[in-house]
């Protein structure tokens, strides 16, 4: 085990490196001259800066290697990702306080896809080729066509038409009023596990499907166990490692969804903090949130993986 | 013996439609589900195509008298805040889902088979670089990248196509990288390596018809993918600016706020996008199904 952890660890060394490499290229290199951007769309307080102060502020007085060894060096050695152009204030600070709120939507909406997706997908699998397995999967297709945005507008327009009720938009934070607070995640929560719960629930069925074809599971019934013991504890158990991984999988896709919601719902999260940003053009904030995002992603998949040696010996091994 | 071999008539090729007919038929027998997101599919992209002569309206022809109006006969899905047919947009934004969603798809299949021929079948330091690259790239979310890119370069129909297209392209590569390193043992490859075909010659000739099946699924599917993302950039008002009538960009924007007052601008635009990206799925799954028995069960 102790091997396979310090083999994958060694190997988010490259990974990180490109991760980096990608941020810095994206947002550094792409616009041929942001500055001229600000100063001449008027962005705000761009006016009170100079070109120097600007150029300066995003480090582009620099050759372009030395800006990357910068801001690599800067997260490196003082955890800093710069300052806000216009607020001033530490980005690094700034998405830590956001941080948290988009993982609290991020796991409510993981808990939906695992309650809702592995029943349904055991259903599915246990009564295959029936009427139930056809509808099931076809809600499952449709969950997955089914836009997040357009869910979340209806839930704001419906319900105020109809009852004169709306989501609320004032945020409270989890340390304030937790019941508050997770009620007001619930709805974004609830729609944007809606697609995960979709891909959960193929995914269990598949998997389902495959162990119940195994020998143990034929031997386990012969010898008489109940069939509802059978897939609970033999089945289910083995089938559901996979479904392990989805969640590193999906944890990209959490994250992108969660932009929409937060947007809709006005949590404000990473997502909200990145559409603010990109609203200002306030590149220290865009470049910060773009990099934590993906690290995030690398980590959790990085747990995902650990995980999954300890369920499955067979990776442990090999 | 020489004779008899130069009078042996090759066997016909079947027509390639010969071919499509057959397979619609397959599909029509064996996938109900899917020959329904077939013809879902094909209004779809009969309705972008003709959306100049369908639509009742123009998309951005503004009339102040009929603002808000219902669903009427006159308008079938009712008016917009600055009166505008909702029918005459929807059609119009068909148009746009049907450019963006087959051009983005189409680069992202050409980015993914390039990258994913390549990279599998030389194997080695390079294929190894190229998946860390794959990996870091699919770390970030979709649509972060999107929202990033379009804050720098700009909203607009031709950033948000190349981009949704590297996008998809890159993250898809690992699928025809998959099916390639199958192919690649073949008997058929290492016979064209020993007669010193060049390396060209062997991903076009052999490599790549073999792995077709992965790629027109591949396609398919992003289209869908496409179409989901481009509306969601254009609802956060990243996508193609207005007054293009983009289904993301129909829920969102000025619109907005008049959707408690018109419910219906809420419903027409998001009905389009779902039945449209659930057509594709369906069809996509049964095309799988049918071309690539490899893949089935998978996403």
């Amino acid at each position: 085990m102790q091997a396979y952890i310090i083999r994958r660890v060694l190997a988010l060394i490259p990974t990180l490196i490109f991760a980096s490499l990608i941020v810095f290229i994206t947002v550094r290199l792409i616009p041929g001259d942001i500055i001229d951007l600000m100063l001449s769309s008027n962005d705000i307080g761009a006016d009170k800066k100079s070109r120097e102060q600007l150029e300066a502020a995003l480090g582009l007085d620099q050759p372009v290697v030395t800006q990357y060894f910068r801001w690599v060096g800067a997260i490196l050695f003082e955890g800093s990702l710069g300052k806000s152009l216009w607020q001033n204030t530490p980005v690094m600070e700034e998405i830590l306080h956001r941080l948290p709120i988009t993982f609290e939507l991020g796991i409510m909406a993981l808990i939906v896809a695992l309650v809702v997706g592995i029943p349904i997908g055991v259903y599915s699998a246990v009564a295959q080729d029936t009427v139930g397995d056809y509808v099931t999967r076809s809600f499952a297709i449709l969950a997955l066509a089914l836009p997040g945005f357009w869910i979340g507008t209806l839930v704001m327009v419906f319900p105020s038409i109809w009852w004169g009720w709306s989501p609320e938009v004032k945020f409270t934070p989890f340390s304030q009023d937790p019941l508050k607070n997770l009620a007001q995640m619930a709805i974004p929560a609830l729609i944007l596990g809606k697609a995960f719960s979709a891909v959960t629930m193929r995914l269990t069925r598949t998997m389902m499907l495959e162990v119940m074809r195994q020998d143990y599971i034929r031997t386990a019934l012969a010898k008489g166990l109940a069939p509802r013991t059978t897939i609970i504890r033999h089945a289910l158990r083995n089938a559901l490692i996979p479904v392990v991984t989805l969640v590193g999988l999906q944890a990209p896709v959490l994250f992108g969804g969660a932009v929409i919601m937060e947007q809709i719902f006005v949590i404000p999260g990473m997502g909200l903090l990145l559409l603010e940003a990109v609203g200002q053009r306030d590149y220290p904030i865009i470049t910060g949130v773009f990099l934590i995002v993906g690290v995030a992603v690398v980590f959790i998949n990085l747990l995902v993986d650990l995980s999954y040696g300890l369920l499955d010996p067979k990776v442990r091994y090999r | 013996m020489v004779a008899v071999a130069e009078t042996t008539v090759p066997p016909p090729r079947r027509k390639p439609a010969a071919g499509t007919l057959y397979f619609i038929g397959r599909l029509f027998r064996d996938k109900p589900l899917g020959a329904f997101g077939f013809v879902i599919c094909a209004i779809f992209l009969f309705c972008g195509i003709f959306a100049d002569v369908l639509a009742p309206y123009g998309y951005n022809q503004i009339s102040p008298i009929n603002r808000l109006k219902p669903p009427s006969e006159k308008f079938w899905l009712g008016t917009d805040n600055l009166g505008r047919d909702m029918l005459s947009r929807c059609l119009y934004g068909a148009q746009l889902s049907v450019i963006i969603g087959l051009s983005a798809a189409a680069l992202a299949t050409v980015v993914s088979v390039f990258i994913g021929i390549v990279s599998g079948y030389l194997g080695g330091k390079f294929d190894m670089v190229m998946q860390r690259f794959v990996d870091a790239w699919m770390s970030f979310p979709d649509l972060i990248i999107l929202i990033v890119v379009v804050s720098v370069v700009g909203p607009g129909m031709g950033p948000v196509i190349i981009i949704l297209g590297l996008l998809y392209g890159i993250a898809g590569s690992r699928i025809i990288r998959g099916a390639v390193l199958s192919v690649r043992e073949n008997a058929y490859v290492h016979a064209a390596q020993s007669t010193g075909a060049s390396l060209p010659r062997i991903l076009w000739r052999h490599i790549l018809p073999n792995v077709m099946a992965p790629v027109i699924v591949l396609f398919t599917t992003r289209v869908g993918a496409v179409i989901l993302a481009e509306s969601g950039l254009a609802f956060l008002g990243l996508g193609v600016p207005p007054p293009a009538p983009t289904w993301g960009g129909m829920l969102s924007g000025s619109g907005r706020s008049f959707m408690y007052l018109a419910p219906w601008l809420a419903l027409a635009p998001g009905l389009c996008i779902t039945i449209v990206v659930y057509a594709i799925n369906v069809f996509g799954d049964a095309l799988r199904d049918l071309l690539d028995p490899r893949m089935r069960g998978s996403r």
